[in-house]
C-alpha cells in the first residue's frame, strides 16, 4: 500500500477540553488552596453543623471548624499521595514490564505468576489487607496503592514490550548485537510512549479513587486532618443539617476523577 | 506398542475426547494454587506483620502470666508455619477461626457466628444490584453499539462516563444528599435487624442499591459497547449483510453469538466489581454487612477476622473467574472442540 | 460496449468517494455477458474492491456510492431501496470475500452457515444442502456439515464461501481476491472449481484480483484498473499479446515468468495516493510516452478493437510487450561462503514440539544468489533465523568462511554479526517509526564497523543510491514512504554494513506486481555489482527465476530437491517440486517473450 505523508493531529474533542479545564482547576484549589484558606482548618469557630454565613461561606463541620478552609486544606494530600504512589507504581512496573516483555525467561513466567495473585484480589479489600499489615496511618496506605496500581502496569508495559520486540527494526537491533538496554531505550521505549501515556491518567484516576476510599472509611489519613474523603465520612451527621459539609468535599473529589476521565478518554478515544 | 505409547496414545485420545473436561480441571486447578498464594500474603499481613496479637487484645493487660496465658489460648505461641497449616485446614473443614474481639471479652466467638447473617444481608444487596446492572448496561451496550457514532450513542457515552467517574462514596453522597435530605424521599441509614431477613429492610435498600448501580452501569456499559462494536465490524457481519441476511438474523446470530465471550467477561468482572462497591456502600448507609464488617475489624485490628473474611472474599473473586472462563470456553464452539485437523 | 440480451451484469459511470470528497472510484463502465468471466486487474489503491463492492450496492465505512448505475437482471441495483437491495443480494448477485477464514463464521457449523442462505431461495426452487455442498467438490457428509470454519483446510472455506455465493442460483457472482492467501497448490484447484462453475453450470463471474497472471488464466476478458478508473479493457489473448495503454503494457512487463527466466522491465515512479491524483491522466507522471496534452484533461474511453477500448490518447503509439532479456547462468565462485550441515529447528508451542526444519545441508557460494522455496510451513523462515542467529536451532552446524557460528547473536563476533545481514518480509514494520531514515541507515556502519557518526552518516547518500532512492529520503520518516520505498531503505541499511551474506526473507511478498519489480531489479543489480551473496526465502516461482541462480525446494521443514535454476524450472525432478511448478500460475500468453527464445 501507498502511504503519502499523514499530518498528526491531537484533536481534543469538547468533552476533552472540559475534562483538561476541571483537572487544572481541582488541582490548583488543591495545590493553592492552602495558601488562600481564610481561618485555620484545625480550629473550632463555633457550633457543630453552623449554616453558611459571612464568615464560614460553607458553615461549620462536625467539630465547629471552618469548612471552607478545611475543604481547601484537603485536597493537597489526596493529590500527593495519589501522585506519588502512582509515580513510584510507574517507575516501578515500567522496569520489570520492559524486561518481562523483552526476554522471556524463567523469571518473567514466576513474575507474571506473582502479578496474577495479586490482581486475584478485589483491590479495596487488598488496600484494607495491607492497611493490617503496615498498621494505620498514610503511608502504608500509599505503599499499598503502589503496588496494587502494579499488576495492572506490568502488564500493560509488557504486552506493549512484546508487541514491539517482534517488529522488524527490534530484531534488526538483535541482529546488530546490540545490548539489551540500548535496544530497549532506543527501539522500544519511544514507541510505547503513546499507548503508556492514555494509561497514565487512568492510573493517577484510580489512586485517587483507592486513596480517597481508604480516607473515607477511616483507615487512611486519621483525623485530625482535613482530607476530602474523611470529611465526608466524618460529616455525615450533618447531611439533614448542613449538607454542603459532606457535598463540597465529595464534589471535589468527584470533579477529580470526572476530569481525568474525560481527558483520558478523549486522549485514548477516535478508537471508537 | 509399548506402555508409555500406549499410555500417551490413550491420554491424547482423552484430550480430544474431553478437552472441556480437562479444561475446567485445569482451570479450578490454576484457582486453587492462586487462593494458596493467597492464603499466604493474607497469613503473612495478618498474622506475621502486624505483630503479637495477643497483646493488641489486650491492651495495656499486656504482661507476664495474662500474656502468656492469652497467647496460648489463642494459638499464637506456635510456630507460624504451623499456625497457617491449622488455620487452612481450618478453612478446607468450613471453619473460619474465632474473632479476636472475643477473646478480648474473655470467650470463644467463632468468625462464622460473626458473619453469617451478615454474608446473607451482603449477598441480597449485592444480588439486587447485580440484575439491574447487567440487565441495563447490556440494553444501554448493545444499544449504543448499534448506533454505533450518532447522537444516540455519544449521548449514552457521556451520560454512562459522569456516575461511573465518580468514587462510589461521592455518588453515594450526592444521591443521599439529593433523595434524603433535598426530597426528604428516603431514609439515610439501612438498618436490619440481625438475623431477620434482608428484604424486610425495604425501602431502606434503595439508596445503596441505587449507588451501586449508579456506579457500575457506565463502565459495564462501555465494555460492552466495545465487545459488541468489535463483533459488528467483522468480517463475518460484513459478509452476512452482502449475503442478503436480514439485518435482526445478521445482529442475532453473526454478530450477537461472537459477543458473547467479551460480555461475559464483562458480567464476572460486575460480580467482582461489586465485593469492592460493596465495601465503601455499605458503610456509607450503615449497611450491616460483610463490607462493613470488614472495615470495623480492620478498625479494632481483630486480624484473625479479617485473615478469614478476607480468604472468603478472594475466594470468591476467584470462583467468579474460574466460572466465566468455564462459561466462555462453553460458548465458544472454536474453545470447545479439539484442534482443527 | 455494445449490450446484448445477453448482458447480465451492466455497470455505466460508477462513482464512488470517501466521505471526505475525495474519488475511490471515477467513472467506471463494465459488462459482463452470460456464462463469461470478467477479470479485473489492479494493484492497491486501484479501487478494485470498492468496485466490486459497489455491484452490489455496498460501499464500505467512510465511503459512499456516489453515482451510476449498476444493472442486473433488470433492475439498477444503486436505485434501490434498502429492503429491494437486501432481496437482490445473494439472488441476483452475490460476493465471495478475499479471506474466507474471517468472512465464515466461527460459531456456527457449516451446515447452518449453508442454510441460512438456502433458506432465501424461493419455495418452489427448494435446493438441498448436499447438492450444494457436491457443486463445491466438498464432502456432502452430516460429518463435514457439523463442522466448524476452523475444523477446515483454507481451501475447503474458500469453497464453502463460494458455494454461499452460489446457493440462491443468481446469475452474477462477484468474487473478490477468492485464491490470494492460499498457497499455490490449492490456488490451482480452486481456480479449477472457479472454470468449471462457468462451463458446467453457465455461471457469469466477475474475478477481482491483483493477479494479472491468475486472472489471464481463468478470465474471457479483463479490465485493467489505474487511480479509480478503467485505463484498458477488453479480450484476454488481445490484452495481453497487444496492450495498448502504457499502465497495461508496464505491468506486463513487471510479471516474472518462471518458465523462461527474463529480466523485468519495472515502470518508474509509484502509483499515488488518493489526495495526490494529477489533473488530466493520472498515469502520466510515469509515462514514457507522455505529452504535455495529457495533463489536461482526462482521456476519455476509446474504441480500438472488437471489444477493446483504452483510456489513453496515445494509444496508436503504444508499442507492443518488449521482448524481455533472457537470464543465462552465471558464473560463481566456487569457493563456499555458508555452509550449514544437518540443520535441525524445531518451534516450542502450546501443543508441543513441532519440527520446522531437518536435516538440512547446503552450500552458498561467494557471489551466489541461491533461493530457499515452499509453501508456508516449509520451514524456510525457520532456516534463515537460524542462520541469521535469531532462532536458536536444534541441532547442526553452521559455517561461515569455514569457521563454525555460534548459534546466538550473542555469543558471535562483530565480523560474524557484519557479515551476515537479514531483510525482513513486512516493510512497514522493519522501520522505527520515531527515527529518520538517515538516522537508521548510518547505524549498522557504527555498530558493526566502526565508524564514527559522522563517518556513518556520510555514506548514506551513497547508500541511498544504490538502491535507486532520492537523497531527500534521508530526513524523512518511514510514516511517510511508501511500502516499496521502505523495503529499499530496509536493503540499503542491510548493506549498510557491507555483508557477506545478505538474508531476504519474503521481500516482496507484501508488495505490488510493479513495485516487486522494481526491488528485484535492484537486488539483481546488487548482486552483480556487489558480490554479495543473497539467501532468498520465497514461495513464488517468478521471483525465483528472477534473482537466483540455485534453488533449493523445502517440504514440511526437509530438502526435497536442489538445483540450478534453469534446470530446476524446466525439468524438475521430485513429484513436489513438479507439482509446485505446475501449479505456478504465469501469463497464459507470453507471446513476445516467447517469440524470441
Amino acid at each position: 500500500m501507498n502511504r503519502t505523508r499523514t499530518r498528526r493531529w491531537i484533536r481534543v474533542s469538547g468533552s476533552g477540553k472540559a475534562g483538561l479545564v476541571i483537572v487544572v482547576v481541582v488541582v490548583a484549589i488543591a495545590v493553592i488552596g492552602p495558601l488562600a484558606a481564610p481561618h485555620n482548618p484545625d480550629v473550632v469557630a463555633g457550633l457543630p453543623y453552623a449554616q453558611p454565613s459571612a464568615a464560614h461561606w460553607l458553615g461549620l463541620d462536625f467539630l465547629g471548624r471552618d469548612v471552607l478552609s478545611r475543604v481547601l486544606h484537603g485536597g493537597l494530600t489526596v493529590v500527593f499521595y495519589a501522585g506519588v504512589a502512582t509515580a513510584a507504581a510507574y517507575g516501578v512496573g515500567l522496569l520489570v514490564g520492559l524486561f518481562a516483555g523483552y526476554r522471556r525467561t524463567w523469571l518473567e513466567a514466576v513474575l507474571m505468576r506473582f502479578t496474577d495473585v495479586i490482581l486475584a484480589f478485589p483491590a479495596l479489600v487488598l488496600l484494607l489487607l495491607l492497611a493490617t499489615a503496615f498498621g494505620p496511618g498514610i503511608t502504608g496506605i500509599v505503599v499499598a496503592t503502589a503496588i496494587i496500581q502494579l499488576p495492572p502496569i506490568i502488564r500493560i508495559v509488557r504486552s506493549a514490550t512484546l508487541e514491539q520486540s517482534v517488529r522488524g527494526y527490534v530484531e534488526a537491533a538483535v541482529a546488530r548485537g546490540e545490548g539489551t538496554l540500548v535496544v530497549l531505550r532506543r527501539e522500544i521505549l519511544p514507541n510505547i510512549a503513546r499507548p503508556l501515556s492514555a494509561d497514565v491518567g487512568l492510573r493517577f484516576s484510580w489512586s485517587v479513587l483507592l486513596i480517597a476510599s481508604v480516607n473515607f472509611l477511616g483507615l487512611g489519613l486519621q483525623a485530625p486532618a482535613s482530607d476530602w474523603g474523611l470529611m465526608v465520612s466524618e460529616n455525615r451527621g450533618g447531611i439533614a443539617s448542613n449538607p454542603s459539609v459532606m457535598l463540597v468535599p465529595a464534589a471535589m473529589l468527584g470533579a477529580l476523577t470526572l476530569g481525568i476521565n474525560l481527558l483520558g478518554d478523549a486522549l485514548a478515544g477516535g478508537k471508537q | 506398542m509399548t506402555a508409555a505409547a500406549t499410555v500417551a496414545a490413550g491420554t491424547a485420545r482423552a484430550k480430544n475426547a474431553h478437552p472441556l473436561a480437562l479444561m475446567v480441571a485445569r482451570r479450578v486447578l490454576a484457582g486453587v494454587v492462586t487462593l494458596f498464594a493467597l492464603s499466604v500474603l493474607v497469613f503473612l499481613a495478618t498474622s506475621v506483620l502486624p505483630g503479637d496479637a495477643a497483646s493488641a487484645v489486650l491492651g495495656r493487660q499486656a504482661t507476664g502470666p495474662g500474656l502468656k496465658a492469652m497467647r496460648h489460648t489463642m494459638g499464637v505461641d506456635r510456630p507460624l508455619v504451623v499456625q497457617y497449616g491449622h488455620w487452612i485446614v481450618g478453612l478446607l473443614h468450613g471453619d473460619l477461626g474465632n474473632t479476636a474481639a472475643g477473646y478480648a471479652a474473655g470467650g470463644h466467638v467463632t468468625v462464622w457466628s460473626q458473619i453469617s447473617d451478615k454474608l446473607s444481608n451482603s449477598l441480597a444487596l449485592a444480588g439486587m444490584a447485580f440484575v439491574p446492572i447487567v440487565v441495563l448496561s447490556t440494553l444501554l451496550g448493545v444499544f449504543a453499539a448499534l448506533q454505533a457514532g450518532r447522537w444516540q450513542d455519544q449521548v449514552i457515552s457521556t451520560v454512562t462516563l459522569v456516575p461511573a467517574a465518580l468514587p462510589e462514596f461521592v455518588l453515594g453522597t450526592v444521591l443521599l444528599a439529593v433523595l434524603f435530605t433535598w426530597l426528604d424521599v428516603l431514609p439515610p441509614v439501612s438498618f436490619i435487624v440481625p438475623g431477620a431477613n434482608p428484604l424486610s429492610a425495604g425501602i431502606t435498600l434503595v439508596l445503596p442499591v441505587l449507588t451501586l448501580v449508579g456506579v457500575t452501569v457506565g463502565p459495564a456499559a462501555r465494555m460492552l459497547r466495545a465487545g459488541m462494536l468489535e463483533a459488528l465490524d467483522a468480517d463475518t457481519v460484513a459478509a452476512a449483510r452482502l449475503n442478503g441476511l436480514s439485518e435482526w438474523r445478521v445482529v442475532r446470530r453473526y454478530a450477537l453469538r461472537n459477543a458473547m465471550a467479551p460480555t461475559i467477561q464483562v458480567f464476572a468482572l460486575i460480580a467482582q466489581y461489586l465485593v469492592g462497591g460493596l465495601l465503601i456502600v455499605e458503610n456509607l448507609f450503615g449497611y450491616p454487612g460483610i463490607g462493613k464488617e470488614l472495615v470495623d475489624a480492620v478498625t479494632i485490628h481483630d486480624n484473625l477476622e479479617v485473615q478469614s473474611v478476607t480468604m472468603l472474599l478472594a475466594a470468591f473473586y476467584v470462583a467468579v473467574t474460574i466460572v466465566a472462563d468455564i462459561l466462555v470456553v462453553i460458548v465458544v464452539p472454536k474453545l470447545r472442540m479439539g484442534a482443527p485437523q | 460496449m455494445t449490450v446484448t440480451n445477453d448482458t447480465v451484469l451492466d455497470v455505466t459511470d460508477l462513482r464512488i468517494l470517501l466521505n471526505s470528497g475525495s474519488p475511490i472510484v471515477d467513472g467506471v463502465d463494465l459488462n459482463l455477458a452470460r456464462g463469461e468471466i470478467l477479470g479485473i486487474v489492479g494493484e492497491s489503491g486501484s479501487g478494485k474492491t470498492t468496485t466490486a463492492l459497489a455491484l452490489l450496492g455496498y460501499a464500505q465505512l467512510g465511503a459512499h456510492i456516489a453515482g451510476g448505475k449498476v444493472f442486473v437482471a433488470g433492475q439498477d441495483v444503486l436505485a434501490l431501496d434498502k429492503k429491494s437491495l437486501r432481496e437482490i443480494r445473494g439472488k441476483s448477485v452475490s460476493y465471495v470475500p478475499q479471506d474466507a477464514d474471517q468472512a465464515l463464521n466461527p460459531s456456527l457449523r457449516i451446515a447452518q452457515s449453508l442454510t441460512d442462505v438456502l433458506r432465501r431461495r424461493p419455495r418452489d426452487r427448494p435446493a438441498d444442502l448436499i447438492s450444494l455442498l457436491a457443486a463445491v467438490d466438498l464432502p456432502s457428509t452430516q460429518e463435514f456439515g457439523r463442522r466448524l470454519p476452523h475444523q477446515l483446510s483454507g481451501g475447503q472455506q474458500q469453497r464453502v464461501t463460494i458455494a454461499v455465493g452460489l446457493a440462491c442460483g443468481p446469475p452474477v457472482i462477484v468474487m473478490d481476491e477468492p485464491t490470494t492467501g492460499l498457497d499455490v497448490i490449492t490456488q490451482r484447484s480452486v481456480l479449477a472449481e472457479i472454470a468449471r462453475l462457468r462451463d458446467d453450470e453457465g455461471v457469469s463471474l466477475v474475478y477481482v484480483s491483483h493477479d494479472l497472471a491468475v486472472v489471464s488464466e481463468i478470465a474471457d476478458r479483463i479490465a485493467v484498473m489505474y487511480a479509480g478508473r478503467i485505463v484498458e479493457q477488453g479480450p484476454t489473448s488481445t490484452l495481453l499479446a497487444r496492450p495498448r495503454h502504457p499502465y497495461t503494457r508496464g505491468l506486463l512487463q513487471s510479471i516474472p515468468d518462471h518458465r523462461r527466466r527474463v529480466r523485468l522491465v519495472p515502470m518508474p515512479g509509484t502509483a499515488l495516493g488518493l489526495e495526490d491524483r494529477p489533473e488530466g491522466c493520472p498515469f502520466a507522471p510515469r509515462c514514457s510516452q507522455k505529452t504535455d496534452e495529457c495533463a489536461v484533461g482526462l482521456p476519455l474511453l476509446e474504441s480500438v478493437g472488437e471489444q477493446h477500448e483504452v483510456r489513453c490518447i496515445h494509444w496508436r503509439d503504444t508499442e507492443p510487450p518488449l521482448a524481455r532479456a533472457t537470464i543465462g547462468p552465471r558464473s560463481t565462485h566456487t569457493d563456499a561462503m555458508v555452509t550449514l550441515r544437518g540443520l535441525r529447528a524445531t518451534h516450542r508451542g502450546r501443543g508441543g514440539t513441532v519440527v520446522a526444519a531437518e536435516d538440512i545441508s547446503f552450500d552458498l557460494h561467494r557471489g551466489e544468489c541461491l533461493a530457499l522455496v515452499g509453501e508456508s510451513g516449509s520451514g524456510k523462515t525457520t532456516i534463515a533465523r537460524s542462520i541469521v542467529g535469531l532462532h536458536q536451532p536444534d541441532d547442526g552446524t553452521i559455517l561461515l568462511r569455514g569457521k563454525q557460528l555460534p548459534p546466538r547473536i550473542r555469543n558471535r563476533s562483530l565480523a560474524e554479526r557484519r557479515g551476515i545481514q537479514y531483510v525482513f518480509q513486512n516493510p512497514f514494520q522493519s522501520l522505527n517509526p520515531q527515527r529518520r531514515i538517515g538516522e537508521d541507515l548510518a547505524r549498522p556502519g557504527q555498530v558493526l564497523r566502526g565508524l564514527s557518526h559522522t563517518d556513518a552518516k556520510s555514506e548514506v547518500g551513497g547508500l541511498l543510491e544504490q538502491v535507486r532512492l532520492p537523497q531527500r529520503v534521508a530526513e524523512r520518516y518511514p510514516a511517510q514512504l511508501s511500502g516499496g520505498e521502505r523495503q529499499r531503505v530496509a536493503i540499503a541499511r542491510a548493506l549498510a554494513a557491507h555483508p557477506d551474506l545478505l538474508v531476504c526473507d519474503e521481500v516482496t511478498s507484501a508488495l505490488d506486481v510493479s513495485v516487486q519489480a522494481a526491488i528485484l531489479e535492484v537486488l539483481a543489480e546488487l548482486r552483480d555489482d556487489l558480490g554479495v551473496a543473497m539467501l532468498f526465502i520465497t514461495h513464488d516461482l517468478g521471483v525465483v527465476s528472477v534473482v537466483a541462480d540455485r534453488i533449493i525446494v523445502l517440504e514440511r521443514g526437509r530438502i526435497c530437491e536442489t538445483g540450478p535454476t534453469d534446470q530446476l524450472l524446466s525439468a524438475p525432478q521430485d513429484p513436489y517440486t513438479r507439482r509446485l511448478v505446475d501449479a505456478a500460475p504465469t501469463l497464459s500468453h507470453p507471446s513476445a517473450d516467447e517469440a524470441l527464445s
